[in-house]
């Protein structure tokens, strides 16, 4: 019992204690390594951290319902370029010529439905037909990035409205714009799972379906909201990171499922479902972003970022098995 | 009544029906442009889905086995800008073993996690994919690699060589096929990647070495992808550091189109080929139909999509899944 939960504790504190090992090896190394004589732990360059790693956190906190529901999306970097195309090229469009500084929220809530619009058709598709989630959003993975070329080719789509950028520079409480759109989600997410009928569904599903089917959980709804939710999150996560950059390449957002997967797995949830917290979530972009920074900061290049951030993925899983193991044998006595 | 079904065309539609599918696309691509049909077009296409064709191969063992690998692309940029740097290095004779070696044990590796330590495949080849790319920028320093002389090598032959009026690409696609083909079809082996697949944890019982038989798969997609990426790389004589980048999406999509259950236990080598010359000729009668490139990726989502749902409605009987 005792060793049980330590082992639980262990596995709940891992990852905070992962990012503090990584804020020590970085600030050590750095003093030697570092290419420019700023100390890593520096307030400027942390909150640098938060705002860079608000698109990939956006979408990691939906990939986390998504995941304890005991599903996979891998669509989200495609939805993500789509509804950035929607947000910066609906401003042009002529129809809105005539609203001046209005179009922004006309063009964020064309992107946001956008986003919502194509989670909702992948959920209807794993409903209806009952084909696996990871094959339907591997599917809609190629063909919203078909979407994607179609619309514009291989041309970047581009358009500064400068009150928009303005905004997204903003700083309000010495955070910025994007940091408050992360935390907002994050505790919007958090509610969701920890204190909702709908939160507590996603881990009756995720945990043992038939028992979830049998309590009179209506499973398709209920998955269909989550790529709902994912859907939107991946907009939102384009809406804030384009209203500042304006130019958006068909090629945006590739290999984002795999920063966001990664993110969610490293915060400890559970690839078969059932199990996952967003405070842990939230750690585990944390953790990414200060590795990639961190690297960066002594010099590595984007090479060694991709073989570590791999390596970490695979140890951490097999680091997360031992415990596991650890916790049945345990049982058993 | 589902007896009856069974046996009639509806049966006849779930069991064969991607190759009827097959069938509808070429009579409807021919009608549409006579020279989708044409001899020259058809090596084309053959000739260009070899690549992606060798990796569905190996792939399929992987999938039967009940397991995935999502780093086929980024060991396929792996292999070929090895073997193209090695190649100027220690000859082409000394390049190709040589490359095959790294190729194997980093397939070695994969099924060593996945096989001997169980851990879960989706994640840690998604991880691969990520290190092994890291891997091949550091080995190149992220430049491009280019052969020297290129006029002057017979290295070349793999990629754009013929033998009996068949490019060699194809000759090889034929020849791995039908390799593994018999190999999971006649062997004890093959039997052991179905049992393991289908119910892992009574082919444990039956006296399966299940770790030994994940491993040995996974060094069959690493083979395969050694292969296709000796294809590439001769076929172009240079290359990015990204040239296999999404590929292991495109043969995952030839594998389920093949009807192989990402469940493991099912599908089979000659399935896998239709799925990929499925994919092939539709990309070519796209654009013979003069539609853009890009088409092709919506139209494969909406294909792969129905190929499932057909599969698994005739296996339910049910055209609507029963979730509520």
């Amino acid at each position: 019992m005792q060793a049980g939960t330590l082992s639980k504790y262990l596995k709940s504190g891992a990852i905070w204690g992962f990012i503090v090992l990584e804020l020590i090896f970085f600030s050590i190394a750095g003093e030697f390594l570092a290419v420019s004589d700023k100390a890593f732990m520096d307030a400027d360059n942390m909150l640098l951290l938060f705002k860079q790693s608000a698109p990939i956190g956006i979408i990691a906190m939906g990939m986390t319902i998504i995941m304890v529901n005991g599903n996979i999306d891998l669509s989200v970097g495609a939805i993500y370029a789509i509804c950035a195309i929607v947000l910066l090229d609906s401003m042009t469009w002529p129809m809105f010529a005539g609203l001046g500084d209005w179009v922004i929220p006309v063009a964020w809530a064309l992107a946001l439905l956008t986003g919502i619009l194509l989670g909702a058709l992948n959920g209807l598709i794993v409903w209806k037909t009952g084909v696996d989630a990871f094959i339907v959003t591997l599917g809609s993975m190629l063909g919203y990035r078909g979407l994607v070329f179609m619309y514009n080719g291989e041309q970047p789509t581009s358009h500064l409205n400068w009150t928009l950028v303005d905004f997204a520079e903003a700083q309000f409480m010495g955070l910025h714009t994007a940091t408050w759109f992360l935390l907002a989600v994050t505790v919007a997410i958090w509610f969701l799972m920890n204190r909702t009928v709908h939160g507590r569904n996603a881990y009756a599903i995720g945990n043992n379906r038939e028992a979830a089917v049998n309590a009179g959980i209506r499973i398709g709804p209920h998955m269909m909201i989550n790529f709902m939710i994912i859907g939107f999150l991946a907009a939102l996560s384009a809406v804030v990171f384009y209203s500042e950059s304006g130019s958006v390449n068909p090629n945006d957002g590739q290999l984002y499922e795999l920063w966001v997967i990664t993110a969610v797995v490293l915060g400890g949830t559970k690839l078969t479902g059932g199990a996952g917290s967003i405070i842990s979530t939230f750690g585990g972009v944390v953790a990414i972003q200060l590795l990639r920074k961190g690297l960066a900061h002594i010099g590595a290049d984007t090479s060694t970022v991709n073989l570590v951030i791999g390596l970490i993925l695979i140890v951490v899983l097999f680091l997360d098995r031992q415990l596991n193991v650890k916790g049945k044998e345990e049982l058993k006595i | 009544m589902a007896g009856l079904t069974k046996k009639g065309i509806g049966g006849f539609l779930a069991r064969q029906g991607i190759l009827v599918a097959f069938a509808v696309f070429i009579i409807g691509f021919t009608i549409a442009n006579p020279r989708f049909i044409d001899p020259d077009n058809v090596m084309g296409v053959l000739r260009s889905s070899a690549i992606l064709g060798v990796m569905a191969l190996g792939v399929t063992f992987v999938v039967i086995s009940g397991n995935l690998d999502l780093s086929v692309g980024s060991m396929m940029s792996f292999s070929t800008i090895v073997v193209l740097d090695l190649h100027d290095k220690i000859g082409p004779a000394l390049a190709i073993p040589a490359m095959f070696a790294m190729t194997l044990a980093l397939g070695a590796f994969i099924g060593f996690l996945v096989g001997y330590l169980k851990l879960n495949s989706l994640i840690v080849t998604l991880g691969m994919l990520s290190a092994i790319h890291g891997l091949t920028l550091t080995y190149s320093g992220g430049k491009n690699m280019d052969i020297d002389d290129k006029e002057g090598t017979w290295f070349s032959v793999f990629g754009q060589g013929d033998a009996l009026g068949i490019p060699i690409p194809i000759l090889l696609f034929a020849l791995v096929a039908v390799l593994l083909g018999a190999m999971l079809s006649k062997t004890p082996f093959g039997r052991k990647v179905y049992a393991v697949g289908g119910n892992g944890t009574a082919a444990t019982f039956s006296g399966i070495r299940r770790a030994r038989t994940v491993f040995m798969c996974y060094l069959i997609s690493a083979f395969c992808v050694a292969m296709a990426g000796l294809i590439q790389a001769s076929r172009s004589l240079g290359s990015q550091n990204t040239v296999g980048q999404g590929l292991e999406l495109e043969v995952l999509a030839a594998v389920i189109l093949g009807g192989a259950s990402l469940l493991g236990g099912s599908g089979t080598i000659f399935k896998t080929v239709i799925g990929v010359l499925i994919l092939g000729f539709i990309q070519n009668g796209l654009l013979l139909v003069g539609l853009q490139f890009y088409v092709q990726f919506v139209v494969t989502w909406i294909i792969i999509i129905l190929a499932v749902w057909l599969d698994i409605a005739a296996k339910r009987g049910k055209l609507w899944s029963p979730i509520a």
